[in-house]
């Protein structure tokens, strides 16, 4: 673990945060703003990443614990007037629940099943939403009235910080001993079973930590959109991006998950002249990775600084 | 007479997803692929149908014909151009393999629901139908059109179960779901057998998707929810049986149908999402399915 902090990999992403931690100073707050964006689409990147590419778990639903964690803190604080940061909190929390309600029966299936189960559990909080349309204002979306910061530099600094603080717990946990079981288990379940290790344990904490990140990512970004809807935080399509950016990143490699992220909000943004095209664009070339770079952008990185 | 009503719509409704549903299993018994481009490939036929239709003025026949011949292009397309380069790439490991198809045929999907949305506009299409009128059953006044997807639909059906059971192509085509191995002992080049396989399943969605059009109409945000329903009518029935999946369509059509009349139109799906819930807790691999 220690000797992290003298790999490339760690100059790298410390001088990436350096310099992304100055751009307030001379971008516009339109960039800021899709950054903002893109930043908490990279933490929930980064948590199904822990997930898929180290419990082995192909979770086709990672819209419902955002999900679950995003509507929790707006209907507490839509409805019930709660404070920000008490909403973000239990946001979060909820997620935790909601992602052990959803394991302890997932957990009993595998591969295509198990990657079932979750897709059902976004569809059915989907019609949740919609059904309780006067809890959770339905199709049209819930507003919220308080907001973390209307500063554009405040809001991305915010971001920024939380994205790399979970980026760091999220690599070092994957680096860690647990994470070396998680990657064990997700590969051959029955020999790590054998070694004594308890994969249903392992794999439940690696479910929690997901969850909490995801919703305690979903929870931010409803506070910094100033709304919670279907389409931005729940729906199947926004759960596709989530999966597309980190198989494009680079799948078990946790931290390139957040650069498909950012790549795959900045690209779709810079596509927009192409107007309906962009999403066909975005596809192609996320297909293209999938098929002749299948280790993802820093996966093909790390492995030619392997080979040299 | 509203017993009589469910009943009749139940059973179009289901049939169709039968079709539907039928050659995304056979797909994944044969080589393993889910192939999540499912909806596109239908919502691609019934398109191209309303189009040869509607602005080339080919006539219906013509039509749906063009319709199933595109999905089954489409279904080429698909496996030469992103399940075959995944199943034979040395980088990816085997046991990953399964989650690039998925992915994979996911983005693939995605690209053919934008295409279609670039030419032809996200407006929901109807196909003309063959069949018009409407024909009066039990005292329920049912469209001929959906009596008409009924029959074809069975009639598709019956035929697959010969071709599979009684033909030799077909009994190659059984057996490499059982043993893809053994097939290969004998002698049977198991690459033509993935590409009968692929034929049938464009033809199948094809039909499907063109029936589809004619009946409810389509859109190309059709493609996820049609996707959605094909999986988990198959996971119901249990991966790769067929006659499992035939039942869970019925199971699922006759659940959503009544859900429809006798509570809401708005709750149509829960149902049948909480039964899916419910089997996969208590019987993971499906109704009829092996492990």
């Amino acid at each position: 673990m220690a000797s992290f902090f003298t790999t490339r990999l760690f100059f790298i992403s410390l001088a990436l945060v350096v310099i992304a931690a100055t751009l307030p100073l001379y971008v516009s707050g339109y960039v800021l703003g899709l950054l903002t964006v893109a930043f908490y689409f990279g933490v929930f990147a980064m948590a199904w990443d822990l997930l898929f590419g180290f419990a082995g778990e192909v979770n086709f639903g990672p819209t419902f614990l955002i999900g679950v964690g995003a509507y929790t803190a707006g209907i507490l604080n839509a409805q019930f007037g709660w404070s920000v940061y008490a909403c973000i909190v239990l946001g979060a929390l909820a997620s935790v629940i909601a992602g052990l309600v959803l394991a302890l029966p997932a957990l009993r299936v595998r591969g295509p099943y198990f990657g079932l189960t979750t897709l059902v559990a976004v569809l059915m909080l989907q019609n949740f939403i919609v059904v309780f349309a006067d809890l959770t204002g339905g199709e049209i979306g819930l507003t919220i009235p308080d907001v973390i910061s209307i500063n554009a530099g405040v809001n991305y600094w915010i971001a920024l910080g939380f994205m790399t603080i979970s980026a760091a717990i999220l690599y070092g946990l994957s680096q860690s001993p647990v994470g070396l079981v998680l990657q064990a288990s997700g590969q051959d379940p029955v020999q790590a079973g054998a070694l004594g290790f308890n994969i249903v344990k392992h794999k439940l904490a690696a479910f929690i930590v997901s969850a909490f990140f995801s919703g305690l990512s979903g929870a931010l970004l409803v506070f910094y959109f100033g709304t919670a809807s279907v389409g931005t935080v729940v729906d199947v399509a926004v759960g596709v991006n989530v999966i597309v950016s980190a198989v494009l990143g680079g799948r078990r490699t946790v931290l390139g998950a957040a650069l498909g992220a950012i790549f795959l909000i900045v690209a779709g943004e810079f596509l927009r002249p192409t107007g309906e095209l962009a999403t066909f664009i975005v596809s192609a070339v996320a297909l293209l990775v999938v098929l002749f770079f299948p280790g993802g952008f820093l996966g093909a990185a790390l492995s030619r600084e392997a080979r040299s | 007479m509203r017993a009589f009503q469910i009943l009749i719509d139940g059973f179009a409704i289901s049939a169709l997803y039968a079709l539907g549903a039928t050659g995304f299993t056979l797909i994944f018994g044969v080589s393993g692929v889910l192939n999540l481009s499912h909806g596109a490939i239908m919502v691609a036929a019934a398109v191209a149908a309303w189009a040869a239709a509607s602005i080339l003025n080919v006539g219906t026949y013509a039509g749906a014909l063009i319709g199933v011949g595109v999905a089954l292009l489409t279904s080429f397309a698909t496996y030469f151009a992103v399940v075959k380069p995944i199943q034979d790439s040395r980088r990816i490991p085997n046991e990953e393999k399964e989650i690039f198809v998925l992915t994979g045929t996911l983005l693939w999907g995605i690209m053919i629901q934008e295409v279609i949305a670039y030419f032809f506009t996200n407006n929901a299409k109807t196909v003309l139908p063959i069949v018009e009128g409407v024909v009066e059953i039990l005292g329920v006044r049912t469209p001929s059109n959906e009596i008409f997807t009924a029959i074809v639909c069975c009639f598709v059906i019956a035929l697959l179960w010969l071709l599979v059971n009684r033909t030799r192509t077909g009994k190659a085509v059984l057996a490499a779901s059982m043993n893809p191995r053994g097939v290969t002992l004998l002698g049977l080049e198991l690459t033509n057998i993935y590409v009968v396989v692929w034929a049938i399943y464009g033809i199948l969605a094809g039909i499907a998707g063109v029936l589809l059009g004619m009946f409810l109409g389509v859109s190309s945000y059709s493609v996820g929810p049609l996707t959605a329903s094909a999986f988990s009518i198959v996971v119901l029935g249990g991966l790769g049986s067929v006659s499992g999946s035939l039942i869970a369509a019925f199971v699922v059509g006759y659940l959503e149908t009544l859900t429809a009349y006798l509570v809401s139109p708005a709750y149509r799906t829960i149902p049948a999402l909480l039964l899916l819930v419910f089997v996969m807790y208590i019987r993971p691999q499906g109704l009829l399915g092996r492990r």
